[in-house]
């Protein structure tokens, strides 16, 4: 496994929110093919340190390195457009479009770019297009609500919609916020499936996870943070003996 | 053919069926003459295009009257140097306001929400105040700039009093005092003046839908939705507002040559901020981000424009004719205050009552109506398995 190439390598990376060290001297690689899990306490950093790689928030130092690429130094389209996709903690989506175009959206982006003035092209004729938006609606089991409004999905659909925005761009990279957090058991069940269907198709996923069953059933390498620390990291079974993450994290969550 | 092209294809020989046969539509409500009729096709352009900005991406300008100014100052320019033919006017016209669109989008586009809409308004407050000081010597100040009679040899008179019309002189077009506008010979008069405008409106409402039905527009309602989530899916949203705004701006300038077309005169007062602030009102009394919803704001806007401002204190008191003399001096007193010159008060007044009770406007209503109407006879045919479709 370790033969892989590094494709998301952070490195040194700080911040602060006026006293509190949200992140300090973050160092992370992220090999390709993988499921890297991040797991931590609430308020460890973990939602910042995707904010980081995404162009959200700037580091106070250090950088993140995608590809070759500077990303703290692009801006989050660009980013995007390098091949690193979001899902976020808090379903962000389109909700006043139907199911269907909120699926187009992120394809039509990856298929023509950041900008391209194309006012002649019906969006009915996008029939490519379409179809691979049903299919991925398909996969998240979405596909019947696909006319609806997005607005109108619980939370946990809209959460699902947002795993099929991101998936349908096959980013380099998908950085996952806690894919399942605030869904109902069977909720996370089917999430998991997915999760573990997809992984079968080899894209290198960064998944932010308080969800233990969720976390081992999946991940190839766990990264633990701790008060804006990397305290450990590795494979599941090396986390899970680790005793600072018992003392840390596990502990307090059994 | 696609179902939605199909149904586009039919709205839209509906839409050129109502707006050419206008003249006899609207004969009862005592519309079917050419001077409102005009007014409706063009300030229905202008709000088309507003629309296109505004009900598409969200984004509220409040300097829109601008580029409708710039509009009419660059089709009388046009008139005076080149030809009394239209088609240079417009053509000008478009290009100057796209032009200047761009100047005054890419600035105001660099913020969102109030502050873009100040910058927009602040821009146009600018510009109407540059027509009356330093830009006299184009805009003609408080006069405003007229066509003339043709500069004559040996007469030493400055550009604003006397007109050169190059391409008409090349042709040896003959004049006799101060000529009309014409589309290669047609006068733009009357119903003449009319029906040119009525094609433009039906051009400019097929080009809206086009923009509606594609991917452009697409982006544009996603802007709306969740500009911040556009950018986190790779979309460089400025650009694509940066468009939108040109092209609202386009229209906005083609609805200010179309004025000027009907009367060769233009004046600052054109770009003064109760125009801009007219044609939000066109647009959300209609239904702001609908297709048909300005053009039908902008309709009712003019024509009560034209019964409210027409009536006098003569009028109303002849009509309260019925009431005892102490009663009807009162009442005629009351009510002149929302005609005549007060007319802009019963405007405001029905605006409230549309945000408030009807925020989506005319076509919220229309739709509210034809709701009811199906639910009637779904409960009459249960049967039916009728699905929820999403609304336009
Ligand atoms: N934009 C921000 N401004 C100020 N403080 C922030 C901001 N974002 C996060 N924080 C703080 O940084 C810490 C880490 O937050 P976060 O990364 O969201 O944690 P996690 O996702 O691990 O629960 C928290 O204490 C949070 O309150
Ligand atoms: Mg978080």
């Amino acid at each position: 496994m370790s033969q892989n190439n590094i494709v998301l390598s952070v490195a040194d990376v700080s911040k602060r929110f006026g006293g509190l060290n949200a992140l300090s001297d973050v160092d992370l690689q992220i090999e390709e093919g993988t499921v890297h899990a991040i797991i931590g306490p609430n308020g460890a950093g973990k939602s910042t340190l995707l904010n980081v790689c995404v162009g959200r928030i700037k580091p106070d130092e250090g950088h993140v390195i995608f590809d070759g690429e500077i990303l703290d130094r692009h801006k989050p389209h660009e980013i995007n457009q390098l091949g690193v996709a979001r899902v976020f903690q808090t379903p962000e989506i389109f909700p006043d479009l139907s199911l269907l175009h909120n699926v187009m959206l992120p394809a039509l982006a990856k298929r023509d770019g950041a900008f391209k003035f194309n006012a002649w092209v019906g969006l009915e004729r996008e029939n490519a297009l379409r179809q691979e938006a049903e299919h991925i609606l398909e996969d998240v089991n979405l596909y019947d609500e696909r006319m609806q409004e997005a607005a109108s999905l619980s939370r946990g659909n809209k959460r699902r919609l947002e795993l099929a925005m991101g998936l349908i761009q096959k980013p380099r990279l998908l950085l996952l916020d806690e894919p399942t957090a605030g869904m109902a058991r069977h909720d996370t069940n089917r999430t998991i499936d997915l999760l573990k269907k997809l992984k079968a198709r080899g894209m290198t996923k960064v998944i932010i996870e308080h969800d233990m069953h969720v976390v081992f059933s999946l991940a190839d390498k766990i990264s633990v943070l701790a008060q804006g620390q990397i305290i450990a990291e590795g494979t599941p079974q090396e986390v899970r003996g680790n005793p600072k993450v018992q003392e840390a994290y596990l502990g307090g969550a059994h | 053919m696609l179902l939605q092209e199909r149904k586009d294809l039919f709205l839209m020989a509906i839409f050129s069926f109502v707006v050419l046969s206008a003249p006899i539509l609207f004969q009862p409500i005592g519309a079917g003459y050419p001077d409102l009729l005009q007014k409706f096709a063009i300030y229905g352009i202008f709000a088309i295009g507003f629309n296109i900005l505004f009900g598409l991406t969200g984004y509220l300008s409040f300097g829109h009257a601008a580029f409708l100014g710039i509009g009419s100052y660059a089709a009388v320019w046009s008139f005076k140097l080149f030809t009394m033919n239209v088609v240079p006017a417009i053509f000008l016209s478009v290009i100057a306001a796209g032009l200047f669109a761009a100047l005054i989008g890419f600035v105001s586009l660099r913020r969102s929400g109030i502050y873009f809409s100040i910058l927009t308004l602040a821009f146009a407050q600018m510009s109407y105040s540059l027509a009356y000081s330093v830009l006299t010597p184009i805009t003609n100040g408080e006069t405003g700039l007229q066509v003339r009679a043709l500069l004559k040899e040996g007469q030493t008179r400055g550009l604003l009093d006397a007109d050169i019309r190059v391409i008409d002189s090349f042709f040896g077009v003959e004049e006799f005092g101060i000529p009309i506008t014409n589309f290669f010979g047609l006068k733009m008069s009357g119903w003449e003046g009319f029906y040119f405008c009525a094609i433009i409106l039906i051009i400019a409402f097929f080009i809206s839908l086009k923009i509606f039905r594609s991917d452009f527009g697409l982006m544009l309602r996603a802007i709306k939705s969740n500009q911040n989530r556009l950018n986190y899916t790779g979309i460089n949203t400025r650009p694509y507002l940066l468009v939108a705004f040109m092209i609202s701006g386009m229209y906005a300038g083609l609805a200010g040559s179309l004025l000027a077309v009907t009367d060769p005169l233009a004046g600052a007062e054109r770009m003064q901020w109760t125009a801009s602030g007219e044609v939000v009102l066109m647009t959300i009394l209609g239904g702001a981000g609908t297709l048909i919803g300005p053009l039908i704001g902008a309709g009712i806007i003019k024509y009560l424009e034209q019964i409210f401002s027409s009536i006098n204190n003569y009028v109303l008191f002849t009509f309260f004719d019925f009431l005892p003399v102490e009663l009807q001096v009162l009442v005629t007193k009351l009510t002149s205050l929302f005609v005549g010159e007060g007319w802009e008060l019963t405007l405001g007044l029905m605006f409230m009552i549309v945000v408030v009770f009807l925020p989506g406007g005319v076509v919220e209503g229309i739709n509210r109506i034809m709701g009811l109407f199906h639910k009637r006879k779904r409960k009459e045919d249960t049967t039916t398995n009728h699905k929820a479709q999403p609304a336009e």
